[in-house]
């Protein structure tokens, strides 16, 4: 059943998500066991795991992509899913106003391929937040400028390379002025030579202070760039520390393992 | 045996007027249907059963029914029930139905077919409901069904000749009427048959044209 309030510790700042006792299944499957965490305004959280652990779901129910099948999700004090301040669940509606809160990045890049790269930059801060065109304009070219994407604005997806394709991506989560940016494995479908121009991207952002949940199997990229580490397996959260302890000195077993596989096929 | 296109020539004018009637009834009939297609889409992924398998039934029914025997019903059949249309608002009517129909499943199916991560972006920027449907979903579909639905349109054009039978003066009923008042039959439906010819031809090149832009906004 849905609180009404927050489960907030009144020593910490609010965090800008808080998951509470999220478990996730997919018919009798659990994906998502008991899922308790929160991400702290500018931290830069990593996911890591191995394939299937469930890094990708506990991104989808943070946005109610997925609906958890039991916990809670905050942002910014406000529960995902659920109407301000009563246990009935949101409207679709009002869901989609919640999300606009929330920015994804997609493993697949999923640009609108009837729009120009400027057009899928400008379409919801125009169409779902209803601010005004020119204002939007201007901060699309110039998020497009920082992405490194100045000249191609009036470019089709179908034009683009995978990791200009992304960066785009990136510009169109960064337009919605969100609290945080969700990122679902942004280099998996890249080739190896494109991957660092979008790892690039992201670090900027971190060191600008946005706040970023990021599942990703890119060890390096993470030891670097994250605040904080949170190691799943078999869908619950099994190590969640700082890089330097996480990358050195794993506290289990089943990490230990998991970064030795990685070391093994020279993946960090 | 020697062939008189001299008077078929002589019937220049009603030729022009029958291929022009049937022009603007499929013009018509077919922009109608788009509409009315796309807005069956709704209730055709509604989320309730209620609304959506009435409406797959309805759009199957019409699918099913040959487009001779739809114009019957609407010209013939209607009357029974207190309803009497004139052949001009019959043939578009049937035209609607008919064709509607057609662009509601193909729709469909390019929806069905639509890559899920494109509706799943929508839906993470905020994009909801008649929104989404027509910011992201519909622009979508109609550019990868437009060859399709282009081909149907075409099937349109070549049913229309069926309007005949139902008195509507269109290139059909024209040459029936020239070979009729001049017995001239070959050369009258031949005539005829080249003039569809054309206007399948116009299409089809429009069709190719849709194609190359199909492929170009398909590779996001």
């Amino acid at each position: 059943m849905a609180k009404l309030e927050q489960p907030i510790d009144a020593a910490q700042p609010l965090p800008v998500i808080q998951v509470v006792g999220l478990s996730k299944c997919f018919g009798s499957h659990p994906v998502l066991t008991d899922i308790n965490l929160a991400i702290m305004p500018s931290e830069t959280v990593c996911l890591l795991g191995p394939s299937g652990s469930g890094k990708s779901t506990l991104l989808r129910c943070m946005n109610w992509l997925e609906r958890p099948s039991s916990g809670e999700v905050w942002l910014h004090g406000t529960q995902m899913g659920y109407q301000a301040g009563r246990k009935r669940l949101a409207s679709e509606a009002e869901l989609a106003k919640m999300r606009t809160r929330i920015g994804m990045v997609f493993q697949q890049f999923n640009l609108w391929s009837h729009l120009t790269v400027l057009q899928n930059v400008i379409e919801a801060p125009i169409h779902v937040q209803k601010r005004p065109k020119a204002e939007v304009v201007a901060e699309a070219e110039h998020l497009l400028a920082k992405v490194g994407l100045h000249n191609k604005l009036q470019a089709y997806p179908s034009q683009l390379s995978g990791g200009q394709k992304q960066r785009v991506a990136i510009a169109r989560a960064l337009a919605m002025k969100s609290d945080v940016i969700l990122l679902d494995e942004p280099t998996s479908s890249l080739d190896p030579e494109l991957v660092g121009e979008v790892l690039a991207v992201i670090q900027d952002l971190a060191q600008a202070g946005m706040t970023l949940v990021i599942a990703t199997h890119e060890m390096k990229f993470a030891e670097e760039v994250a605040s904080r580490v949170i190691f799943l397996d078999q869908g619950r959260i099994v190590e969640s520390s700082d890089p330097k302890t996480f990358f050195a000195q794993p506290e289990t077993a089943r990490a230990r393992q998991f970064l030795e596989r990685y070391i093994h096929v020279g993946a960090i | 045996m020697s062939l008189r296109f001299d008077l078929i020539w002589e019937q220049a004018p009603a030729f022009l007027s029958g291929l022009w009637n049937t022009v603007w009834i499929c013009a018509i009939g077919i922009s109608l249907s788009l509409i009315l297609g796309i807005l069956l889409l709704l209730p055709l992924f509604s989320h309730h059963k209620v609304v959506r398998l009435p409406t797959k039934l309805l759009v199957e029914a019409a699918r099913a029914i040959p487009f001779l025997m739809l114009a019957y019903l609407v010209y013939y059949g209607l009357p029974s029930l207190g309803l009497t249309l004139d052949s001009w608002s019959t043939a578009i009517l049937t035209i609607v139905i008919y064709n509607a129909a057609y662009v509601a499943d193909i729709l469909r199916s390019a929806w069905v077919n639509l890559p899920k991560g494109q509706t799943e972006a929508a839906r993470a920027c905020g994009f909801t409901g008649v929104q989404l449907l027509r910011r992201i979903v519909l622009p979508q579909i109609l550019i990868a069904a437009a060859p399709i639905l282009g081909n149907q349109a075409i099937q349109v054009i070549r049913d229309s000749s069926f309007l005949a039978i139902i008195t509507v003066p269109e290139l059909t009923f024209t040459a029936k009427a020239v070979q009729a008042d001049s017995f001239v039959p070959f050369e009258s439906f031949i005539t005829a048959a080249l003039l569809y010819w054309v206007l399948c031809l116009l299409i089809e090149f429009g069709v190719q044209r849709l194609e190359w832009v199909r492929n170009f906004y398909g590779k996001a």
